[in-house]
């Protein structure tokens, strides 16, 4: 072999004492890995092609496959690792810039992970979910600092907009173009179910989904597409996306491939031309710019409708989110180092940002020493993996989560992070009409309500133990975290007691 | 009553029917054993080609143009579901020419079969639909 072949990462292992031949992982592999030998009446495969994405493993009928990694290995070096040079290889090869998918796999601190919660015992009775009422309802944005009365002694209802939320989690952005029409029918439907929201993405709002409007919010990234009046008024809420937890400090580049069809007209591009999204807004550069365009949305909508700016989580997270909540922004959305993307250069997704939990810690201790944490609510994500990560992040400080990796992964995404490839065999990253019909909006809609709501039971569980009834209780209410095994610095960033304490 | 609807929109081509049902009438309980190195004989076939395709099975038809056909007095109606009596069926192929759907096919042994929505097998639903990956095909009352 040649001195660019690399060895296939993984290799596909059919039983053959179960394979009956019925060509179904051939027929479901848009990566061609699987084929017939019709002279040998076997099955065959052609391992280089594989990413490991497990469609055929999960659909093949007599369980006869499965993939497995590799141990063909270079020689172990424990600072040239395996991949490291494989990367080398790949790029003295092409010359370019290493693209992946979805968020850092890299062994990096997940905090949520060393984070304890709380139980009431003795002196504090926990309160049982299924017996007494347990409030899971927030309302996200910007609250009136203090109670105030007009000259006959009434309450003054002036409150700002707001967001209601049977739960505080959110579906996160993701563009159609990124994800197919089917995903996003999903994510729609179900957010409209559950009573919370999906998010556009940048992509624009699909014709069909104006309907789910009210659980919709529309984002308006630097590239615009899809900005109009009717889009900006269809949606629950506005977000500006200033910048991707997976790719802080840099745009998107959806390939002209994917821009076809409704995705094209959705878009207001034409066919065929790749969407650059720039790294930054071309008219924002300082929190008065970014001022005036919150105020231009706010405008452009009668102020009926919240702003939320995303930005994602870098060094000086807490300085740059003040700078939000003086901006006229109602809520705040910090995206973490571990988000998921549908492509991004790999360097930047692997080494650039700060951890979610350390970002929202900070944030919410700044605003709060400020005096300005009742100008905006704050929405973090960036891998809430489950209902504990979410508990975590409220107790923390957050009012809400954006979930979207566990969503993928409700809408049967295995986590092959081949995104970038557009050949998503599970109908979920891919334009192809073949393929984006294999995820059905009746199943991907009913798994995402499923999902949900087993995360809103686990939810009120994990208050009631705490003797919490309402999401309000915990919000910010650092002293039911202890942490295990961070050390002082991380414990005095995150605002928590280490175990024990 | 009961019928087996297909959703083309969602139908992927994978044939996964068509091995369930050979599976689901063998008899057998493994499908390795039931089916490996064997040609197979479904009850449901998949037509189309890659931008269209859909299961095709029996309708359980109002009127049955197969059972009015039948020389041999071998297909009747029972509860609404169509059945075949293969002790009594010539192959004489009659029901194949008549059929609008292509419902009905020869059996292995010759004698013609046709879904009989998994009603007499250990199955006791249709195994096309339990095993369909996304709900292309569906068993249910409509009006």
């Amino acid at each position: 072999m040649s001195i660019r072949f690399i060895y296939p990462e993984f290799e596909v292992v059919r039983n053959e004492n179960r394979c009956i031949a019925c060509r179904v992982c051939e027929r479901q592999c848009a990566n061609e890995v699987h084929s017939y030998n019709e002279d040998k009446k076997v099955m065959i495969s052609d391992e280089t092609k594989c990413v490991n994405c497990q469609r055929c493993v999960s659909l093949c009928p007599t369980r006869a496959l499965k993939i497995v990694k590799s141990d063909c290995t270079l020689r172990e070096n424990a600072n040239w690792q395996n991949d490291t040079i494989k990367e080398i290889y790949k790029q003295a090869g092409s010359g370019g810039v290493l693209l992946s998918s979805m968020g850092n796999p890299k062994p990096l601190p997940v905090y949520w992970d060393k984070i304890l919660i709380n139980a009431s015992q003795v002196t504090n009775p926990p309160i049982d979910p299924l017996r007494e009422p347990m409030e899971t309802r927030v309302f996200l944005g910007k609250k009136n600092g203090k109670i105030e009365r007009d000259e006959n002694g009434n309450l003054k209802c002036d409150l700002p907009p707001q967001l209601e939320l049977s739960m505080p989690v959110m579906f996160s952005a993701m563009s159609y173009g990124s994800i197919s029409y089917n995903a996003h029918a999903s994510l729609a439907r179900a957010a409209t179910e559950l009573g919370i929201l999906y998010n556009t993405g940048e992509g624009g709002l699909h014709e069909d989904f104006y309907v789910y409007g009210p659980n919709t919010i529309v984002q308006v990234a630097s590239g615009r597409f899809g900005v109009h009046e009717d889009y900006l008024s269809a949606g629950a809420a506005i977000e500006i996306k200033m910048g991707q937890g997976a790719k802080p400090g840099i745009g998107g580049h959806l390939p002209g491939a994917k821009i076809v069809g409704d995705v094209s007209k959705t878009r207001m591009i034409p066919e065929g031309s790749d969407a650059i999204s720039p790294a930054p807004h071309h008219d924002i550069y300082s929190i008065e710019d970014l001022r005036q365009l919150v105020f231009s949305l706010k405008e452009a909508t009668e102020y009926k409708k919240p702003v939320i700016v995303k930005v994602a989580a870098v060094h000086n997270i807490a300085a740059i989110a003040s700078g939000i909540a003086r901006s006229g922004a109602d809520i705040i959305a910090i995206d973490g180092f571990r988000g998921g993307t549908g492509a991004a250069p790999t360097r930047i997704r692997d080494n650039v940002g700060i951890p979610i939990e350390l970002a929202l810690a900070s944030v919410d201790q700044r605003l709060r020493d400020e005096g300005i944490r009742n100008n905006v609510s704050l929405v973090v994500g960036g891998s809430i993996r489950s209902a504990s990560d979410v508990i975590k992040a409220i107790a923390l400080g957050a009012d809400a989560c954006y979930v979207a990796t566990a969503a993928l992964l409700a809408l049967g995404c295995h986590l092959c992070r081949t995104c970038q490839s557009g050949k998503c065999n599970w109908g979920i990253a891919t334009q192809r009409p073949d393929l984006v019909k294999r995820l059905n909006p009746d199943l991907g809609s009913e798994r995402l309500v499923n999902l949900m709501t087993a995360w809103r039971h686990e939810i009120m569980e994990l208050m009631g133990g705490m003797g919490i009834n309402s999401i309000e209780a915990l919000k910010g209410n650092r002293l039911m975290l202890r942490g295990v095994g961070l050390n002082e610095k991380e414990l005095e960033i995150l605002g928590i007691s280490h175990a024990g304490e | 009553m009961k019928r087996v609807y297909v959703n083309e929109e969602w139908c992927l081509g994978c044939h996964l029917c068509e091995y369930n049902c050979a599976f689901a009438n063998s008899g057998l309980k493994d499908m390795a054993e039931a089916l490996k190195g064997k040609n197979i004989y479904p009850r449901i076939h998949v037509e189309g080609d890659e931008k269209i395709s859909y299961g095709v099975s029996c309708r359980h038809c109002e009127d049955p143009m197969c059972v009015k056909s039948c020389i041999a007095g071998a297909i009747s109606k029972v509860d609404g579901v169509v059945t075949i009596d293969r002790s009594k069926c010539v192959g004489c192929l009659t029901c194949v020419l008549v059929c609008p759907y292509g419902a009905l096919a020869p059996s292995e042994e010759g004698t013609m079969q046709k879904c009989e929505l998994c009603l007499k097998n250990s199955c006791g639903e249709p195994a096309c639909v339990t095993g369909c990956p996304n709900n292309a095909i569906v068993y249910e009352e409509r009006g």
